[in-house]
């Protein structure tokens, strides 16, 4: 039966997602096509291998509209026979790039592919592309949409997450994102972003704050109160009228942080790697996605990977490490509460409440992580998942070889 | 054309008048959405036409709408295609005259609502009478239709998303002042003038509407610019929270502006059309239009007015007990013309009561709603006494003191010695039958139940209760002076708790209920609004008193002895009275906790008295409780209809919605059973007296009707015609 593996993956350091962020002066084209180069340049491989590169990018509109996987393919000098494609999976795009290109593998149809992402959200802002999920009242009235901040503190409300809960754990998630810098275990994929002279612009991940404690987070307000007030807990609590009220726990730091930023993952079958005389680092053991229900949002991630799990003949407990998108903190808790993960075992460097989600790319970031802190701590098997807009999940277990 | 007559003057304007033949005011009749389609083409096509006038053959007004007997009848008698065209038809009739290439205006010398005001808004120029008796909207959606004839498209076009939607949503209609401040009206000019002014328009006005330039931009943006698409994002939220989803035509109007304003406008009035004709073949739009509209209208004539009995005028009533009730039906009273004596024990409470009436016409007074002369003729009107003598002379007594049978028949002989012959009593109870209260009155015929409801000044409803021995000419009475008072009066006979109570209580009670079954009380109180009940079971029977309700229900054991079946309800009022001295809000403390800074939250010790069972809901679970509260309501008022305590379904469903606010999206308890069919209702209430008790079990006639297929007001119909 075919396979595939993964060869490479890596990333940029993330930028602050404003106009003071140090990637801001960097298009996204250019934040795209420097990582294809960097998977070239690190593999020397020729890129007529490539037989397609899938990009996510959230906001595919102006300098990240039409398609800008090809454009990023011919920016990076790839073989012109590579071809583009940008894919929308919201926040999961990054994950779902790596999955459609190890399906193309699997299905023979490519022999190498790269999946990957890219989300300048300082140059193109979040929200700008509009959508008849959140604006067309066919679709927001039926499916009792509410924005994804609210749907997080629907979470915690359900689930009994305290504000407490919320922020301890992403005081710890600054902690561990901290460490995990200190000891350099992102070097393996880190590729600095360069200006046009070649000189680095940006070298690690600037959004963190390490010096985030609980007082200090205690000090935010609540952010998606006032979007509560202006209607939205009403559709909420119709939608979940066990509710007497939405507690409105997350705020800026306890949410993920806005950043620029790309990623790409190599895979290819056995033999394409044979070919490009590269070795594998990972095999993709098993892919799935699932919708969940929407107007909550965010519960995917759990639904998904017990999908997963159960196709694999696996259970939770078989999974020495996951990487799961800190969009908010209540979708982490609320997964370890519903598979019963322990924490240790939980995106054990951080996530994007530390570090940042750019939209896009993030998927494939998390899975570059994970292999990185599985073959530095020798674990065999891991799980990356994304919770999504809309009610969505995606997952991807990984296992080294 | 029989409806608009045009006149072209010396200077080539047209006078377009329009003038229903044979009624007293215009409506946009068959015949007159026929003849529009004729007045665009005139107007392009005479050359010797320059421009155009519209105006109104009647002192009633411009046009009070479309007449919904004609399109409801047209349109109940076509399919989807043809109901279109007729819908469309007018659309295009109008947009033809706004495109015809010459200035039209609009010369609103009265009124101009729904499709009225639409005519107005296809003109290119609108100027109304500075008169603040006269209404310019778009009302559609308050009986659960949308507004047509371009009106979801054309006001948003005109001043805006945000300003637009409370003018469609909700309906709200404007004074001409407002209109104009909002931009939909050019000018408001003295009465005399408005003619004029109109033609002085025509002569140098352009013939363009904004929206057919090309550099037309919408104000505040469309559905896709960024300021639109956060209005669009928080509006369907807004519009949920207050709808809780029960309204097809509030989401269809809003669906029409999102499609419509992406269109050019002969698309956007097809969108429109048909989302009017899609909301007119629910089942909400037809009940809400039968109970709100048509049979309120029929009701405030005096439907259930026995035949044959002489108009009868109270001129003086006197209101024995001046606590807020009593203050209350002296105020209306007193707004109405009537000269009315209020009675209380001392002087002191009396002057207290009328002191009440004083605030209301004060706060109306200085909302400008009310004139110095008219404020000071109504409190004139108000005679404060504890001296039974100046009850002489009244038409009608009506006794509003606490509800205890001794007090009622200790003021009921005190009046009626002053009362003569022929004067009617009425009792203001809500709970203790008339038949009883009639055994204390020397002249039972001449007695009878007068049930307003709280606040009377803000209540539309008066339930008029007919006693063993009330006579029609006393029934006629009580209707005539309900009427006098602007209240929309029902007639039902003696029972416990009457129609209105009785209904009621069963929401209550069966919110109780689910409490003690062990449903979480925060799903509870919120699947009680989502069924389109003004408040949740719990929040309201902590307004009504939670003492109150255990009162009731403890003397209806009482009065029932062995047949009344105690089950958990009773208990956990019981505990909540007894044990925790609970009363409701009047004491800040019931099924909720009310801080004096600070929204009510429900009280924490609740889990003790009810252990909570059920704490998370599926979709399938919510539908299932909802049914629960709405049919447990339901089932009441047709067992009221079975007995007789009730007998016209337009009385049962009118004082429902307007007596305790029962879903107004189902037109009522019997347009609800009528709507989903005898059969399938009965089948439902023995599914549900099955599973939560005997209380939900359907009645005979129910089966009845489900067994011949018939249906409440069919059968009402067929009775009437016989």
């Amino acid at each position: 039966m075919a396979e595939a593996y993964i060869y490479d993956a890596v990333r940029t350091p993330r930028g602050k997602g404003r106009k003071d962020g140090s990637l801001h002066e960097v298009t996204a084209l250019e934040l795209a096509s420097q990582q294809l180069q960097a998977i070239r340049d690190r593999n020397g491989l020729d890129t007529s291998l490539v037989d397609d590169v899938i990009m996510g990018c959230v906001m595919p509109l102006g300098e990240q509209g039409g398609d800008i996987a090809r454009a990023a393919v011919l920016q990076a000098d790839y073989s012109q026979t590579t071809s583009g494609m940008q894919v929308n999976r919201f926040c999961a795009s990054g994950l779902e790039s790596v999955n459609i290109a190890a399906a193309k593998v699997l299905s023979g149809e490519a022999d190498m592919a790269i999946g990957g992402g890219v989300e300048s959200m300082s140059r193109v802002a979040i929200g700008s592309d509009g959508g008849a999920w959140a604006i067309d009242p066919n679709a927001s009235i039926k499916n009792y949409f509410v924005p994804q901040g609210i749907s997080a503190d629907m979470i915690a409300t359900l689930y009994g997450f305290s504000r407490d809960d919320v922020d301890a754990y992403s005081v710890e998630s600054q902690k561990r994102a901290a460490k995990a810098w200190s000891e350099g275990r992102f070097k393996k994929s880190i590729v600095p972003v360069k200006d046009s002279l070649g000189l680095t612009l940006l070298d690690h991940d600037e959004h963190m704050r390490p010096s985030t404690d609980m007082q200090s987070l205690a000090a935010l307000n609540p952010a998606f109160a006032a979007f509560g007030d202006m209607g939205f807990d009403a559709v909420a609590i119709q939608r979940y009228p066990e509710m007497e009220k939405v507690e409105h726990v997350h705020h800026a730091g306890n949410s993920s942080g806005i950043v620029d930023g790309a990623a790409m993952v190599l895979v290819g079958s056995a033999e394409a790697g044979k070919t490009a005389g590269l070795k594998p680092r990972a095999r993709i053991k098993g892919m799935a996605s699932i919708g969940s229900e929407p107007s909550i949002m965010l519960t995917g991630p759990s639904a998904v990977t017990e999908k997963l799990l159960k196709k694999l003949g696996m259970t939770a407990g078989d999974i020495d490490l996951y990487e799961l998108n800190e969009a908010f903190a209540a979708v982490v808790l609320r997964f370890m509460q519903a598979l019963d993960v322990p924490h240790d075992k939980m995106n054990v460097n951080g996530g994007a409440i530390a570090m940042g989600h750019p939209l896009g790319a993030t998927g494939a970031m998390i899975l570059g992580t994970l292999l990185d802190e599985m073959e530095r701590t020798d674990k065999a098997t891991g799980l990356a998942t994304l919770c999504i807009g809309g009610g969505m999940g995606v997952a991807t277990v990984i296992e080294r070889v | 054309m029989e409806t608009f007559k045009i006149e072209v003057d010396a200077d080539g304007i047209a006078l377009i008048t329009f003038d229903v033949p044979g009624k007293s005011m215009n409506t946009l009749t068959l015949q007159a959405m026929k003849d529009l389609a004729e007045i665009g083409p005139r107007l392009k096509d005479d050359a010797a036409i320059k421009g155009a006038v519209f105006t109104s053959g009647k002192t009633t007004g411009f046009c009070a709408g479309a007449d919904l007997n004609d399109v409801m009848g047209a349109l109940a008698k076509t399919d989807a295609k043809a109901g279109f065209e007729l819908v469309n038809g007018l659309s295009n009739a109008l947009r033809a005259i706004e495109t015809c290439g010459k200035p039209v205006a609009a010369a609103l010398n009265g009124l101009a609502l729904g499709g009225g005001f639409e005519l107005a808004l296809a003109c290119h120029y609108r100027v109304a009478a500075d008169d603040n008796k006269i209404q310019v909207g778009l009302p559609e959606g308050k009986i659960g239709l949308i507004p047509g004839a371009g009106g979801t498209q054309r006001v948003p076009r005109m001043i805006g998303v945000m300003a637009a939607a409370p003018l469609l949503l909700e309906g709200k209609t404007l004074r001409p002042q407002e209109a104009l401040g909002m931009g939909l009206l050019n000018a408001v000019v003295p009465a005399d003038q408005v003619l004029e002014n109109a033609k002085t328009w025509v002569k140098t006005g352009g013939a363009v509407q904004p929206w057919d330039k090309k550099d037309f931009k919408i104000p505040g943006g469309g559905p896709y610019h960024p300021q639109g698409a956060q209005m669009f994002m928080v509006g369907s939220a807004m519009l949920r929270k207050s709808t809780y989803g029960n309204y097809p035509a509030q989401i269809n109007i809003l669906k029409a502006v999102y499609e419509g304003l992406q269109l050019p406008m002969e698309a956007a009035l097809r969108i429109e059309s048909r989302y009017f004709v899609k909301t007119l073949a629910t089942p909400q739009a037809k009940a809400m239009i039968r109970t709100l509209f048509v049979s309120m209208q029929e009701l405030g004539k005096g439907a259930a007015r026995p035949a044959g009995i002489a108009p009868w005028e109270a001129k003086k009533v006197s209101v024995l007990g001046a606590g807020m009730m009593g203050a209350g039906i002296a105020y209306v009273q007193a707004m109405a013309g009537i000269d009315t004596v209020l009675v209380d024990v001392t002087q002191e409470a009396a002057d207290k009561g009328k002191g009440h009436v004083e605030d209301l016409v004060k706060k109306q007074a200085s909302r400008g709603r009310m004139t110095p002369e008219k404020a000071e003729k109504v409190l004139g009107a108000v005679h404060p006494t504890s001296d039974y003598h100046h009850v002489k002379g009244s038409d009608l007594v009506v006794e509003a003191v606490f509800e205890n049978r001794e007090l009622k028949a200790k003021v009921t002989a005190l009046a009626e010695a002053e009362l003569s012959a022929d004067g009617v009593f009425g009792s203001n109870t809500s709970t203790l039958p008339i038949t009883g209260l009639a055994e204390a009155s020397v002249r039972p015929a001449n007695f009878i139940g007068i049930h307003f409801f709280s606040p009377v000044d803000k209540m539309g409803l008066v339930e008029i209760i007919k006693g063993a021995k009330t006579s029609d000419e006393t029934i006629a009475r009580a209707i005539d002076y309900v009427l006098k008072i602007k209240k929309t009066p029902i007639v039902v006979n003696d029972s416990r708790g009457f129609y209105t109570s009785r209904c009621f209580m069963t929401f209550l009670q069966e919110g109780v209920q689910m409490l003690a079954d062990g449903y979480a009380p925060a799903l509870i109180d919120n699947v009680g609004r989502m069924t389109g009940m003004p408040r949740g079971p719990l929040e309201m029977t902590d307004d009504v008193a939670v003492d109150l309700a255990y009162k009731i229900a403890d003397q209806t054991a009482k009065d029932l002895g062995d047949a009344y079946v105690r089950g958990p309800l009773d208990d956990v009022l019981k505990a909540l009275v007894v044990g925790h001295e609970r009363f409701g809000r009047k004491n800040g403390k019931g099924f909720y906790d009310y801080p004096e800074n600070g929204s009510k939250t429900l009280w924490p010790g609740l889990a003790e008295i009810a252990p909570v069972k059920i704490a998370s809901s599926t979709p399938e679970l919510v539908a299932e409780m909802k049914m629960r509260l709405l049919y447990r309501q339901a089932v009441e008022a047709a067992r009221c209809m079975e007995e007789g305590v009730v007998t016209d379904p337009r009385d049962a469903d009118v004082g429902a919605i307007l007596g305790w606010g029962f879903a107004p999206w189902t037109g009522g308890p019997i347009s609800l059973i009528d709507t989903v069919g005898a059969a399938a209702f009965a089948a439902e209430c023995d599914r549900l007296a099955k599973t939560y008790g005997p209380r939900f079990a359907p009645t005979q006639q129910l089966r009845d009707m489900a067994a011949k297929g018939e249906t409440f007001y069919g059968k009402a119909a067929k009775s009437k015609a016989a």
